[in-house]
């Protein structure tokens, strides 16, 4: 501490802090402390980005109860929206040098390709919803990790009304149900249909038929044999 | 004899009628109305099935899905520059404001920010869509009441507002301009002038409405005190835009909202009302469309020299990561939320469409009201099909 090299890093060290305590984002640090206290051990993860962003993640059995709390405790009055995620990587091959789509024998490891974003995860479907309070202007992500294939979690309608057609939307995306909702059934689709399009390992039709445009974007024009003779071609 | 007959008779005549009128009351047959798929009011093809008891609605429940398109499937095969032109088509009338969200979150995503001229740029384009949309609907909202001249002279005046986004964007309908990192192209030469003259056309048309529509008694009393929507139940069902600022919610994500355009250095106003029936929803719109055509007046004369593109590779990669962004859209508040694994394609997309959330109030609001009132309210809602299915 004494030597002159270690006293020229401290006041290095000073002159970064500053400038991070300016990026720091108190409100909504103390916002998530807050409602750790709150949901105790219900509350998995956090993440904030200071000045715009917050992310919790809260157990399956506690996802009304986050509701009531983030409602009544910190009036997120306004319902943004509720949807899912579903992290277990689409089986069919989209990268832009693929030659052609992968196809379902050529599936990937399931549980070790699982990759999840911001605050993390367990399980193959995250809930996904946003609040907002508008006096504040804060608005709060809330994740939850969602088990089995077919899951069942409650509804939010008790607390915010405005998600019974998000819901619906959800169940027949991603075939999550919800329990005590009044009128589960389909929103956009026909009764009939079978499968949940944004599952990932539902096929996208039209990418079976026709390969996907990134390889239409490298295919040569008519009179073209490679890329040496594209260049001349630009020269003269 | 005969009198007591004459009483007896006259006892079971009332009870007979008493009990006819009782029957009348409790069991009367409802009847169901199915309002579309294909109605003027829908701008699109929303089907309502309404249950009415004589005049009232019981209940109302919106079938949707006639125009679904599954673009937040579409955009997990699309590059971020292709996400654009797909995100184009959700609100078509004011297409330029569904693009700013998307790359706003992608620019948050690879922490590149726009140059001063390319948000500037953005911003009055932005506006002019507004205006382009909003004007619409103070032309068909009167039209939705029997009032056929105020929707010629929307039509009219909104065709100089797609003049101008055309003469920059070469689009009128579908502009996809907005670049991750700036912008597509500069403006054209005398475009600043011309757009100042077509300011003046839309400010005069803004008079006009308030004489023909907002002053119209007709008008007044077909929407002042129906499809009353309460703050809280509003915020509940996550209701936007001028639908939740004119039940006296004063909140504008332009003026709140820490998003990449620069709505914080102009000079403008926040209208709200305090009724939130449809007159206050109609009155709000009227004045957004006057505090528009003044920023953009202020932007006009304002624009900053400068490059309209920051550094960003050819190849768009965005690194891993999520992020939510909303922008105050001409229907509400429209977000993208995107997840990245640092593909050249987005993981998810989730689109937060303005109509969807306000559409979802209606099995609420029109419980109650009478049959010609829920044309009125559904106008004055103010949604567009493809807002709603994305």
């Amino acid at each position: 501490m004494s030597s002159p090299d270690t006293t020229e890093e401290e006041v290095v060290e000073e002159s970064i802090e500053p400038q991070e305590d300016l990026i720091i984002d108190e409100e909504r640090d103390a916002f998530v402390e807050s409602i750790q206290k709150d949901l105790g051990s219900d509350l998995i993860g956090s993440h904030v980005v200071p000045q715009i962003d917050v992310w919790i993640r809260v157990t399956q059995k506690a996802w009304l109860e986050t509701a009531r709390v983030l409602f009544e405790k910190y009036e997120m009055s306004f319902f943004n929206f509720l949807s899912a995620i579903d992290w277990k990587p689409s089986p069919f091959g989209r990268e832009m040098d693929a030659a052609i789509d992968n196809t379902d024998d050529n599936e990937m490891g399931i549980e070790s390709e699982m990759e999840w974003g911001v605050t993390g995860g367990e399980t193959r479907f995250q809930l996904l919803a946003r609040v907002h309070n508008p006096v504040t202007n804060i608005g709060i992500n809330v994740k939850a990790d969602l088990e089995s294939e077919f899951p069942e979690v409650d509804t939010w309608i008790p607390v915010y009304p405005g998600a019974n057609w998000h819901e619906r939307e959800v169940m027949e995306m991603f075939g999550i149900s919800f329990t005590n909702h009044p009128n589960m059934v389909n929103l956009y689709l026909p009764t009939e249909f079978e499968g949940h399009p944004l599952r990932k390992d539902f096929p996208l039709l039209s990418r079976r038929a026709k390969p996907w445009p990134g390889i239409v974007d490298v295919e040569l024009m008519p009179g073209e044999d490679d890329d040496e003779t594209e260049e001349s071609g630009e020269e003269t | 004899m005969n009198l007591e007959a004459s009483t007896q008779q006259l006892s079971y005549i009332a009870n007979q009628a008493s009990d006819a009128r009782v029957n009348i009351e409790l069991e009367t047959e409802g009847m169901t109305l199915n309002l579309g798929p294909q109605h003027p009011a829908t701008h699109g093809t929303l089907r309502i099935i309404v249950r009415l008891d004589g005049e009232q609605v019981v209940s109302a429940d919106p079938v949707m899905g006639y125009m679904h398109r599954g673009y937040e499937k579409l955009t997990e095969v699309r590059t971020y520059p292709q996400v654009t032109t797909l995100v184009n088509r959700i609100d078509w009338l004011g297409s330029f404001a569904n693009e700013v969200p998307f790359i706003l979150a992608a620019e948050r995503l690879m922490e590149v920010e726009a140059p001063p001229r390319a948000q500037w740029i953005r911003t009055a384009l932005f506006e002019l869509s507004r205006i382009a949309n909003v004007v619409l609907f103070l032309g068909d909202m009167a039209v939705q009441l029997g009032a056929t001249t105020p929707v010629f002279y929307a039509f009219r005046d909104r065709e100089f507002v797609l003049n101008q986004i055309e003469s920059v964007t070469g689009g009128r309908f579908h502009p996809n301009f907005d670049r991750i990192g700036g912008i597509k192209d500069d403006l054209p030469k005398g475009w600043i002038q011309e757009t100042k003259d077509v300011l003046v056309r839309i400010r005069s048309f803004c008079d006009e409405m308030q004489d023909l529509v907002v002053g119209n008694e007709i008008f007044q009393t077909r929407t002042r005190g129906i499809g009353i929507i309460p703050a809280d139940i509003g915020l509940s069902y996550g209701l936007s835009g001028a639908n939740i600022r004119s039940s006296g919610v004063d909140w504008d994500l332009r003026r709140d909202g820490g998003v990449g355009l620069i709505h914080d250095q102009l000079d403008w106003k926040v209208w709200t009302h305090p009724d939130g029936d449809s007159f206050a929803r109609y009155w709000v719109r009227l004045q957004e469309v006057r505090e528009s055509c003044k920023m953009v007046d202020q932007i006009l004369d304002g624009i900053p020299s400068g490059p309209i593109m920051a550094k960003v590779p050819r190849i768009i990669k965005v690194p891993p990561g999520e992020a939510y962004v909303e922008t105050e859209n001409p229907l509400g508040i429209m977000g993208y939320y995107i997840v990245s694994k640092g593909d050249l394609v987005p993981y998810r997309v989730k689109i937060r469409s303005a109509s969807f959330n306000n559409v979802s109030i209606t099995p609420w609001v029109l419980k109650g009201v009478y049959v010609p009132d829920v044309i009125s309210i559904l106008a004055s809602l103010y949604f567009i099909l493809g807002d709603i299915d994305r």
